[in-house]
């Protein structure tokens, strides 16, 4: 494959950029342009995200000693071998369940509201969407915070469930599965949505009437045409749910309670209160070799189907 | 209406509703006479004018407005150029300039924080400070910023580059006068996605502040893990009111519009 394909597999590139114009001149320019341009940000990117990333590896590879620094004398897989010991692998199986469960839920409940807004928004699509992105713009904390008064035994919709009579006595809410999993995917909802829309929003809707043209059910024009037509909007929504679920403690740790535990949670107890910094940077290293892979894939099989 | 179009808009009514109701519930309890937040006890406006009184939230208010101010300049500057640069020009390493760029975007927050926890502190021996923080926020803003200006570069037409050149424009001048503006409202929106990304932050920053360099965000966290405070509301509706009152201005003013640049737009004079 052409490396230029690789590198741009979404957006279409009708004129050729600068730098084919076949001048010397231009070819000088572009190389200087490049080096202007383009350097600067990838040095930053370097210096502050790949060589830290590269020290996590390397931290998780050592012990620490009894003040709680570093110490990098004998590396060792240690930590890997203490991190899938049987005790520890709930924390992972949560990380993971809750971020399955949030995904799953996002895309469940944002394909049909993308939807909505794509074919009966009319002018107020935009309008429709701000709202849908407001909440994100106003801070994760304040509004799982927020979810914490609604939740509460003594909070709010235990309040409004008692003056109607529905209960007697308050539903434990707060401190659940169940809470933990509605503040992750209201906190990620949004992200669901966006990208979603957009691909549906693309989708020329004659190809579903032209479905329905040839005897396809409602349901098998969906099921057949939009649906397989809009699966990179659905990939690209179940990324930008999944991986900030997988590394989220804040949701857990305000909406769970002390008893929940997960691999994000873990991490930042160990480089907190805990500081055994070797033992985190290698549960953090597994997290991001887990996050990275189902990226990886996630993206493979976007890239079959926009070139099937 | 058909039956399914109908079910559909009771389902989208449902979740506009669950989108907004921590958030009316939040401003409901700001006017809550009660210093335990979760009753409702009557109706006051105390905690705003107490707000002000609170030394520890607007020292915390004022060092998360520093960091985003240098958070959003630099990551901006960076992050434009980066984009134009990918949008504009073939050169060796693109490929993996893409890949590098996508990453930050890609890796949980959590993994962003220890690491640079570790960089800072294992190399330099440093433990938190307002220019730690902003050197990360930068670090993840970059990447936003740099697509953004990337999607509205790649949507622009290089003859009007090179129509200026053709008019005897330096390269310089080209750039300055031409493509510069082209991309303006790409820088703008990259930019306020630094702020509101860098503002709202929690997870990187608490990894990288230090006694004294507490973020809104992080006195935020403390006080609903250690006590709660009706101001903890009050803050949040400011916060709230502001964010919706800037989001609706834009949109009156036809931010979000979608619009291509190209000569064929371009042709009416500029003012």
């Amino acid at each position: 494959m052409a490396s230029t394909a690789a590198a741009r597999p979404l957006t279409a590139d009708p004129e050729p950029p600068l730098a084919v114009h076949r001048s010397l001149r231009n070819r000088i320019s572009a190389r200087l342009g490049a080096v202007l341009l383009v350097a600067p940000g990838v040095i930053w990117l370097i210096v502050f995200f790949l060589v830290p990333l590269g020290i996590i590896f390397v931290v998780s590879l050592g012990t620490k000693d009894a003040a709680g620094h570093v110490v990098l004398d004998r590396l060792g897989l240690q930590n890997y071998a203490q991190a899938t010991r049987p005790e520890y692998l709930p924390a992972f199986a949560n990380s993971l369940r809750y971020a399955l469960i949030t995904t799953i839920l996002s895309i469940g409940l944002g394909y049909p509201i993308a939807y909505w807004i794509s074919r009966y928004g009319g002018q107020r699509k935009i309008l429709l969407l701000i709202l849908v992105m407001l909440p994100f713009w106003t801070s994760y904390l304040i509004r799982t915070y927020a979810w914490m008064i609604i939740l509460r035994d003594n909070g709010v919709l235990n309040g409004i469930l008692r003056s109607i009579g529905l209960i007697d006595e308050p539903l434990i809410l707060l401190n659940t599965d169940l809470s933990v999993i509605l503040g992750m995917t209201y906190g990620f909802l949004p992200f669901a949505i966006l990208p979603l829309f957009v691909s549906i929003d693309r989708l020329d809707p004659n190809l579903v009437q032209a479905a329905r043209d040839l005897y396809a059910s409602g349901r098998g024009a969906f099921l057949h045409v939009t649906l397989p037509l809009t699966m990179p909007g659905v990939i690209a929504a179940a990324l930008l749910t999944f991986i900030p679920a997988i590394g989220d403690y804040v949701t857990p740790d305000l909406l769970g309670g002390a008893q929940t535990t997960t691999a994000a949670k873990l991490i930042q107890v160990l480089f907190t209160s805990g500081r055994d910094w070797p033992y985190g940077s290698a549960l953090g290293f597994i997290l991001m070799i887990a996050t990275l892979g189902g990226t990886l894939l996630a993206l493979r099989s976007l890239r079959r189907e926009t070139f099937a | 209406m058909s039956p399914r179009n109908r079910w559909l808009s009771g389902f989208a009514v449902v979740i506009y509703a669950f989108l907004f109701a921590p958030i009316v519930v939040l401003i409901v309890f700001s006017f809550n006479d009660s210093r335990r937040t979760f009753v409702w006890r009557g109706f006051t406006l105390n905690w705003y004018p107490t707000l002000f009184e609170n030394a520890g939230l607007i020292d915390a208010l004022r060092t998360t407005l520093v960091v985003a101010a240098v958070a959003v300049v630099v990551s901006t500057i960076l992050g434009s150029l980066l984009g134009l640069g990918l949008a504009r020009l073939r050169f060796r390493g693109r490929g993996a300039t893409e890949t590098l760029l996508l990453l930050p975007m890609v890796t949980p927050e959590i993994l962003m924080g220890i690491s640079l926890l570790i960089f800072f502190f294992q190399l330099f021996g440093a433990i938190g400070s307002i220019g730690q923080i902003s050197l990360a926020h930068i670090t993840f803003c970059i990447s936003y910023v740099a697509v953004t200006v990337r999607a509205r570069a790649a949507g622009m037409d290089p003859k009007l580059e090179e129509a200026a050149r053709d008019l005897g424009a330096s390269a310089g001048g080209a750039f300055r006068y031409v493509t510069i503006p082209m991309i303006l409202p790409a820088i703008v929106a990259g930019a306020m996605l630094a702020f509101a990304l860098s503002f709202d932050d929690l997870v990187v920053t608490q990894f990288n502040y230090g006694v004294g360099s507490e973020t809104l965000p992080i006195f935020i966290y403390s006080s609903i893990k250690f006590g709660v405070s009706p101001q903890i509301n009050a803050i949040s509706t400011i916060i709230v009111a502001v964010v919706s009152i800037a989001l609706l201005v834009a949109w009156r003013l036809g931010a979000f519009r979608q619009e291509r640049p190209s000569l064929a737009v371009e042709d009416a004079p500029a003012t």
